[in-house]
């Protein structure tokens, strides 16, 4: 699938395409097709998004996965500071990202 | 909105800028555009019959005519010298640091965000072209190099 | 110290304000990104992998008690609760709010401080010794050559769109802490007759072509350098290539056309300049320098240093080096725990660091190149309790120099430019050569990581260094030996095919087998290196 990232204008976090908006979860991202580069102008005009880009990412049970190890650190966080990380549940978070 | 900015006395140039190369070989022309790998230092046999020097800025991240300006300037040219293209409000004072006089970007300026640029920063550190008296000169109001 | 006057707190203060209407001009979409990039740049915010990073100028390094308290107070309210100084010897937080950005900057305006130019193509924070004013071979203290630097820098009208960034280093001692020859102007001190001026050396840096600068000029006084510098780069503003940024430093350049044809070019344009009366009345120079006059040191101090508790005399013997003063010592705060991350330290390991200096050390403190912080001025009577502080904050590590003590740039944890992590793999080999009596028997070995080509960990310059890459989404290591960053300035050369993370690990394990089996008396890791060469090395890790 194709997914749309990029960081929120005002605070830089880390956001993701949920289909009718913007999300801090990356499990919250939605396909978003052909539409992708579409969507991030649209949003960046509207001064929602900065830097939006369109990446490959799989969907299974645990979730969704960028197919590129930077966008699972964006996704994750530094992983070396799992103590700063989005879901600190996740204990073998360090294996999703390798 | 600013289209054209000059900081000189009267009427500025009207008349087209021609290429250096075409300057410098026969021409009769009194104005002259220099482009970014161009040589300011070709014109310095001509700044006699020079009344306009335009230097081009094909993009605001291209820092060359800093330079030629400069050069200009310290080779004694008093005509007016015009920064022409990419030129952004945020460089402004820069340029007028380093010689130029007129200004004709081309996206027109906001007026509010030109005064306040122009009027940011009272003091310099560094001596340039443009006469304004350095901090270093200042903290040292008994001598006079600086 | 350097202290600000109305002059230099009317331009910082300008700034922030100018960087306040920039980024309310953002947010309420009167900039485009595109447009607001190269502002924000040159006042060091960066759009990194997880949110904006803002790097602070710390001038040559040196900073006061206040200042660092400042920095400590920012990242805890602004950031979360830490921030990483960087082999610039600037200081980077990571997780910063534009919209917080111009109170940052008002807060640091605050204490004399800044982020102007630590970013963008223009003449970047001015880099020196850590051991400037204290060290007792010095010619004389390049830190007032280096602020005299930063102010004719700061704004400078002609060369802030120059064709790539541009990066002085200013060093007045035979020992180079500063990788003084990796820089694209290296300045060093020295006396002639009586006068001060400096050997220029251009052309230097890393990245994807690394060049060691060659000496383009053997003195120039201390009157004429900035005249002297506004010809360098001149030539440079006026010919560096602007078609490749990958091309477009200053090194290339010198490559291109010869040292030779650089310098000619260079003296000609000084013959010009030297006309002109740029250089600032002799008394400014004179001005900045009666800052940095040397503290008030007591006389009649012991010598003595109680070693009877074992694990206080190995941080001696590790982390303090002499003084100039009798009776003083220059203590090394390592940011290199075994676990750690290089370079970070935490809001309240900030503080702590602060009221050290206040109180142990006139109120002054460094920033290493390597990434460590330096009490300057410490009387040796008073090791023991600067010790038992830093070991309550988890800063007591005794490792200057050691395999441990390694150079890591953020990498692809934190940086949109890498290409492989930087800190785990700093943490592996830490852990494996963990054991004080192994690092102690390998000794001085500088280990230098850079996540990607741009080379921020100084991997070229490691006695080992480690590049990281990126092959077909795969994290993949180059091993590098035998760079110095030091007097004895050298490249490193790859050994060969790349390694997994695990895999480096190893391989710098035989390498140091290697060494440990070779080495005669006295040789450090790289002499050796230089002795034997790469081949028994590189039979012993593909062999």
């Amino acid at each position: 699938m194709k997914i749309l990232t990029g960081n929120d204008l005002a605070s830089g976090d880390v956001i993701w395409w949920a289909g009718d908006g913007w999300s801090r979860q990356v499990s919250d991202a939605t396909d978003v097709g052909t539409h992708g580069d579409e969507l991030a102008r649209a949003e960046e005009a509207a001064l929602r998004v900065v830097g939006a880009y369109v990446i490959d990412a799989t969907r299974d049970e645990d979730g969704v996965r960028p197919a590129h190890i930077k966008d699972r650190i964006r996704a994750f966080g530094p992983t070396v500071r799992p103590d700063l990380v989005e879901q600190p549940t996740e204990a073998d978070i360090g294996k999703w990202v390798i | 909105m600013v289209e054209f900015l000059s900081f000189r006395e009267g009427e500025s140039t009207q008349e087209p800028a021609v290429t250096v190369e075409s300057f410098t070989g026969q021409s009769n022309a009194t104005a002259v555009r220099i482009e970014p790998g161009e040589d300011a230092r070709e014109l310095l046999p001509h700044l006699d019959r020079l009344s306009l020097v335009e230097v081009n800025f094909p993009g605001f991240g291209d820092g060359r005519g800093y330079s030629a300006a400069r050069i200009l300037r310290e080779a004694g040219y008093t005509g007016e010298l015009r920064a022409v293209g990419d030129v952004l409000v945020d460089q402004i004072v820069a340029m007028r640091r380093c010689g130029f006089d007129s200004f004709h970007p081309a996206k027109a300026l906001d007026d509010a965000a030109v005064d306040r640029a122009l009027n940011r920063y009272d003091d310099v550190y560094q001596k340039a072209i443009d006469g304004r008296t350095s901090i270093w000169a200042k903290r040292h109001p008994e001598t006079h190099n600086g | 110290m350097y202290r600000y006057d109305s002059y230099d707190q009317a331009i910082v203060d300008a700034r922030v304000e100018e960087f306040r209407d920039q980024t309310q001009r953002r947010l309420t979409g009167a900039l485009t990104e595109d447009q607001f990039k190269p502002l924000r740049l040159m006042n060091g915010l960066y759009l990194q992998l997880h949110a904006y990073m803002l790097r602070v100028a710390i001038p040559y390094g040196t900073l006061s008690g206040k200042q660092m308290r400042k920095l400590g107070e920012i990242a805890g309210k602004y950031d979360k609760g830490y921030g990483h100084f960087t082999t610039r010897q600037n200081l980077q937080y990571n997780w910063i709010k534009l919209a917080d950005a111009p109170d940052i900057l008002a807060e640091l305006a605050m204490v004399e401080m800044h982020a102007i130019q630590t970013s963008g193509n223009c003449i970047r924070n001015i880099s020196s010794d850590q051991y400037a004013g204290v060290s007792a071979d010095e010619v004389a203290d390049p830190r007032p050559w280096a602020e005299l630097l930063r102010q004719w820098s700061s704004f400078h009208p002609e060369f802030t769109y120059l064709p790539r960034k541009f990066k002085i280093a200013v060093i007045a001692s035979d020992d180079d802490r500063a990788a003084m020859r990796l820089h694209d102007i290296g300045l060093k001190l020295v006396e002639r007759d009586g006068v001060v001026g400096a050997e220029v050396y251009a052309g230097g840096g890393m990245g994807r072509t690394p060049m060691v600068a060659p000496l383009i000029r053997d003195f120039v006084a201390e009157d004429e350098i900035i005249s002297y510098l506004e010809a360098c780069l001149r030539v440079y503003n006026r010919y560096g290539r602007r078609d490749n940024k990958y091309k477009a430093r200053i090194k290339i350049l010198v490559h291109e056309i010869g040292v030779e044809e650089y310098k000619r070019q260079v003296e000609e344009e000084f013959a010009h300049m030297r006309a002109l009366g740029l250089n600032p009345p002799v008394e400014e120079l004179a001005r900045i320098r009666d800052f940095f006059a040397a503290p008030a040191y007591e006389s009649g101090l012991s010598e003595e240093i109680d070693r009877s508790d074992r694990a206080f005399a190995l941080w001696v013997d590790r982390q303090v080096a002499a003084h100039k003063a009798p009776g003083y010592a220059i203590v090394n705060i390592s940011l290199k725990p075994i676990d750690g991350i290089p370079g970070d330290a935490s809001a309240e390991q900030m503080a702590l660091v602060a009221d050290l200096a206040e109180t142990y050390s006139f109120d002054e403190l460094r920033v290493t190149h390597a990434q460590n912080l330096v009490l300057p001025h410490v009387r040796k009577a008073d090791l023991r309790a600067v010790w038992q502080k830093l070991v309550a904050a988890g800063l007591a590590e005794a490792n200057l120099d050691l395999i441990t003590d390694i150079i890591a740039c953020p990498g692809l944890d934190y940086c949109a430019l890498a290409n492989a992590r930087s800190i785990p793999l700093a943490q592996k080999i830490a852990s494996r050569f963990a054991a004080a009596e192994r690092q102690a028997e390998i000794g001085e070995l500088k280990l230098k990581i850079s996540g990607c080509i741009n080379a921020c960990g100084h991997h070229h310059a490691g006695h080992i260094g480690i590049l990281g890459v990126d092959r077909r989404g795969v994290e993949n290591f180059q091993l590098l030996l035998g760079g110095s960053g030091a007097e004895d300035a050298s490249l490193g050369q790859i050994t060969g095919p790349g390694f997994s993370e695990d895999g480096v690990v190893d391989a710098i394990e035989k390498v140091t087998d290697i060494y440990l089996a070779e080495r005669e008396s006295g040789e450090r890791f790289l002499d050796t290196y230089r002795r034997i060469g790469m081949k028994p090395f590189k039979e012993a890790i593909y062999g």
